[in-house]
């Protein structure tokens, strides 16, 4: 019926050789592609930066503003618009002409807040776009995914927003660098204003959201209230993302417990919080005394989310657009220029740290990797708000005030959200690298058999 | 280029009674046995085992996928990264088609197996060594496991039910992995490789003190291309096995089962054995392609057991062809795609991309082009997804076939005029 045509043998020679052939031409020409003295090293007039934040998930909100603020670092750092922190950061070697000369592209990603969707999308930067530094993110479990990516390929990684100890402490990396605040620091720098105003006879409830951050929070409020005498009724975990937190905070009003600890941020603070006031919390007593919260990670955008509800809530935050250094100010003006709205303490952290990473490639005078990461390491700088600032060397944690804010009763404006109580300065929020919370090892400098 | 006899394959029953009873497999019973081809039929025809179409298929898969790095590269998907993803979704594809191609019990459930394999590989680099060797063979065996356990409560029922079923375990693995076992599974933050593991196979050969921990095959780190050309070699042999099981008298009766499952215990089968298998056979694909992601990527999450990536798989083998072999795959490299680089594409690539519009038109070009891209990569996904289950229910797949026979059938016609 049919006639089967079968190959020849000279055929199928002909076929398994070129087959042979076309197998061993990849390797041959991504060999090729790869040879290089470090993973991605700029050759042409630009180089490119890559940016990965969330875009979706809990920390969306913090994403889109952390992404205009890359933006804004990028377009000051090719000379555009008015300089911003260029002109106020001290010592700068930045000169508005890029980078070491090379013109300042960026890519973009979509963290998800996930951390395999997170090194998936930096993968993609690194591999496919030849990024030579990524940054950003809005979540510690993602920090700490995309810290080690970095540590394994050999592109330096300046985090974004993350706040667990363990980014700078038991997953520190030779190749990640945090000018975030910790939460460490927030305990130790919230505690003695509970003390002051909460007294010391508490009993703390926590609702923490379940993972690397929330569980070192919880562990770094907990020392610190406890150590003021407090006591702590419950330590509860939330899924991360869990939109309804009615029944974690249903049991809160009847466990005795009269201040709730919402170790939550973003999204997740937003609702727990409006729930907790709805349950009508705040608006109890309970041991004779008023029910407190404490929002140990304070964020503007937060606050704007959660609106009427954060009206005399204690927190802390790294940065807040109200301070008057000339640093904030500079920043705060390009920021307001551009988007029409003042930037978040998110937005802050970003731009810092591409302006660090630009700056300690212009000292070192190449981008590769190991030497620009021994310019930043024990690097001291002012003039990017928070005042006088150490990168310290042994576990890559920059040093600076920290903020206890508090909601502000009166608002002037829509933004005018977070009052700043008190600045605690930078001495009392240092602590020994390798206390029990953050015992770690950075790793090697240079990286063999990187990307 | 599928399941069902092509124009120059070997004839078989199904083919000689006509397209109208392509899902009705024959099958005589020889001295006991099944056997799904008569007797030798004489000696002008060719030996039927193993078809020439057969070896052909999987010389050019082999090749189409080995030569990805060449032919992706103006998608701009030559990474390794992406390829990767590509090789290890197509194996989990692969892998679920048996399950859903062949028996047609829909799983709703198989990225529990996914996640399985992941942190059994990944424990396994933590535990015994780097090398992925005993990695890979943890994670299937694992997987398999589980989907003894899972496939023996669930395939009491079949249908709607079996899928809930299936959902459910799922999605009960993925909350253990997410807060009750956060001991073995780290929870949110993901399981990851590091240098202070113990590493007992690894400490034997004195090789344990590594400063950045990577998955390797005897000293080859399994970043980048290495990963994925392991990854292919994987998804070849993951490849051929499911064209012997398809091929088979297993494979046979898996296709009398989604036929008609009474009329198969009527002539005195006792299916669940069948379909029991099936079930394990997939998930031990899932636990591979788990395994294959951490290594990769020494990392596990418990995003990938959540069941919206037990529902993308099912994606997949429907938008690429559930019930063909080479449908699975394609589908999983559609989506993978769409997920990795329509996801990325911003206005300002929209822009450059179509400079070549006069500059009126260009921003109504980009305001209708961009809802689809970036962000809005699962409204494509959605709208292809539709027209495809729509028009071409076989997929991808059937929609080649159609082009083929367009040109084919034509020619049939011109010869008969």
């Amino acid at each position: 019926m049919t006639d089967i045509k079968r190959p020849s043998r000279r055929g199928f020679l002909k076929t398994s050789a070129l087959v042979g052939t076309t197998l061993a031409a990849p390797t041959f020409f991504t060999r090729g592609a790869y040879a290089q003295d470090f993973c991605n090293n700029p050759t042409g007039s630009t180089v490119k930066l890559g940016f990965n934040v969330p875009q979706t998930g809990a920390y969306a909100e913090e994403g889109k503003d952390e992404l205009r603020a890359y933006q804004l670092a990028v377009k000051h750092l090719n000379g555009e618009g008015d300089g911003g922190m260029l002109n106020t950061m001290q010592p700068s070697m930045l000169k508005g002409n890029g980078i070491l000369g090379k013109k300042v592209e960026y890519v973009t990603g979509d963290t998800q807040t996930k951390a395999d969707a997170a090194r998936s999308s930096a993968r993609r930067m690194i591999e496919a776009e030849g990024v030579v530094m990524f940054s950003g993110g809005s979540s510690s479990s993602v920090a700490v995914a995309q810290q080690s990516l970095a540590q394994e390929v050999g592109v330096v990684f300046m985090c974004g927003l993350t706040h667990a100890n363990d980014t700078t402490g038991k997953d520190r990396r030779r190749y990640g660098f945090r000018h975030f605040f910790n939460a460490y620091m927030s305990g130790q720098a919230l505690g003695p204003v509970l003390a002051e105003f909460l007294g010391t006879d508490r009993r703390a409830y926590h609702l923490t959201a379940d993972y690397n951050w929330g569980w070192t929070q919880e562990e770094s409020i907990k020392d610190a209230t406890e150590a003021l005498g407090w006591e702590t009724a419950e330590l509860v975990k939330t899924p991360l993302g869990a939109g309804d937190f009615s029944q974690y905070i249903t049991p809160v009003a009847n466990s005795g417990a009269d201040v709730l600890i919402l170790n939550h941020y973003g999204n997740d603070m937003v609702n727990s919080l409006t729930q907790a006031v709805q349950f009508g919390l705040r608006d109890k007593s309970v041991n004779g005394k008023d029910f407190q919260v404490v929002v140990p990670l304070y964020s503007r955008l937060m606050a704007q989310g959660a609106g009427e509800n954060v009206k005399g809530i204690f927190g802390t935050t790294n940065w807040n657009w109200s301070l008057q250094d000339p640093g904030s100010q500079a920043f705060v003006k390009a920021f307001g220029q551009e988007y029409g709205f003042p930037p978040s303490q998110a937005a802050h952290t970003c731009y810092c740290n591409t302006l660090l990473y630009a700056n300690a490639v212009e000292m070192a005078g190449t981008f590769y990797p190991p030497e620009v990461i021994k310019m930043l390491e024990d690097f001291e700088f002012d003039g990017m708000g928070n005042g006088p600032t150490l990168y310290r060397g042994e576990d890559h944690q920059c040093f600076k005030d920290v903020l206890v804010v508090k909601g502000n009763e009166n608002p002037t404006s829509a933004f005018d959200l977070l009052e700043i109580h008190k600045i605690v300065p930078r001495a009392d929020v240092t602590y020994d690298s390798q206390i029990p919370q953050f015992a770690g090892e950075l790793g090697p400098y240079e990286v063999e058999g990187g990307c | 280029m599928d399941t069902t006899p092509s124009k120059n394959a070997p004839l078989s029953e199904t083919e000689r009674v006509g397209p109208a009873a392509k899902e009705k497999s024959v099958f005589y019973r020889t001295s006991g046995r099944i056997a799904t081809q008569l007797p030798p039929r004489g000696p002008e025809m060719a030996p039927l085992w193993p078809p020439k179409a057969d070896i052909f298929m999987t010389i050019v898969f082999s090749a189409v996928v080995l030569t990805m790095p060449l032919w992706l590269q103006p998608f701009g998907a030559a990474y390794p990264d992406l390829m990767q993803r590509f090789a290890i979704f197509g194996i989990f594809a692969i892998g679920f088609n048996i399950l859903f191609g062949l028996t047609g019990y829909l799983s709703f459930g198989h990225a529990a197996f996914l996640g399985v394999g992941s942190y059994a590989a990944v424990w396994s680099f933590k535990l015994f060594s780097l090398n992925i060797i005993p990695a890979i063979i943890m994670a299937v065996v694992i997987a398999g496991a589980l989907a003894v356990a899972i496939g023996f409560v669930s395939l009491r029922r079949s249908g709607i039910y079996f899928s809930i079923l299936t959902l459910a375990f799922a999605q009960m693995c993925y909350n253990l992995a997410y807060s009750v076992l956060t001991p073995i599974t780290n929870g949110e933050t993901g399981l990851r490789v590091l240098s202070d593991d113990p590493r007992i196979i690894d400490a034997i050969f004195g090789t344990n003190e590594v400063p950045v921990p990577r998955a390797e095959l005897f000293g080859i780190s399994m970043q980048g291309m290495p990963g994925f050309w392991t990854s292919a070699v994987f998804l070849i042999a993951a490849f051929v096995v499911a064209l012997l099981i398809t091929r088979s008298p297993f494979g046979m009766m898996l296709r009398g089962i989604k036929s008609n499952q009474v009329r198969m215990s009527y002539v005195g089968f006792n299916t669940r054995p069948y379909t029991l298998m099936a079930f394990v056979i997939s998930g031990m694909y899932a636990g591979l392609a788990g395994g294959l992601l951490a290594v990769v990527d020494p990392l596990a999450g418990a995003e990938r057991m959540q069941w919206t990536a037990s529902g993308e798989v099912v994606l997949m083998t429907i938008l690429g062809g559930a019930g063909t072999l080479l449908g699975p795959f394609l589908g999983a490299v559609l989506i993978k795609y769409f997920e990795n680089i329509f996801s990325a594409l911003g206005d300002t690539t929209l822009r450059s991309m179509l400079e070549f519009i006069p500059e009126g038109l260009r921003d109504t070009a980009i305001a209708i082009i961009s809802p689809f891209v970036g962000d809005g990569w699962h409204l494509t996904l959605g709208v292809l997804f539709m027209l495809v289950v729509i028009f071409m229910p076989g997929g991808l797949i059937e929609g080649f076939r159609r082009i083929g026979r367009l040109f084919t059938g034509g020619g049939r016609k011109k010869e008969n005029g």
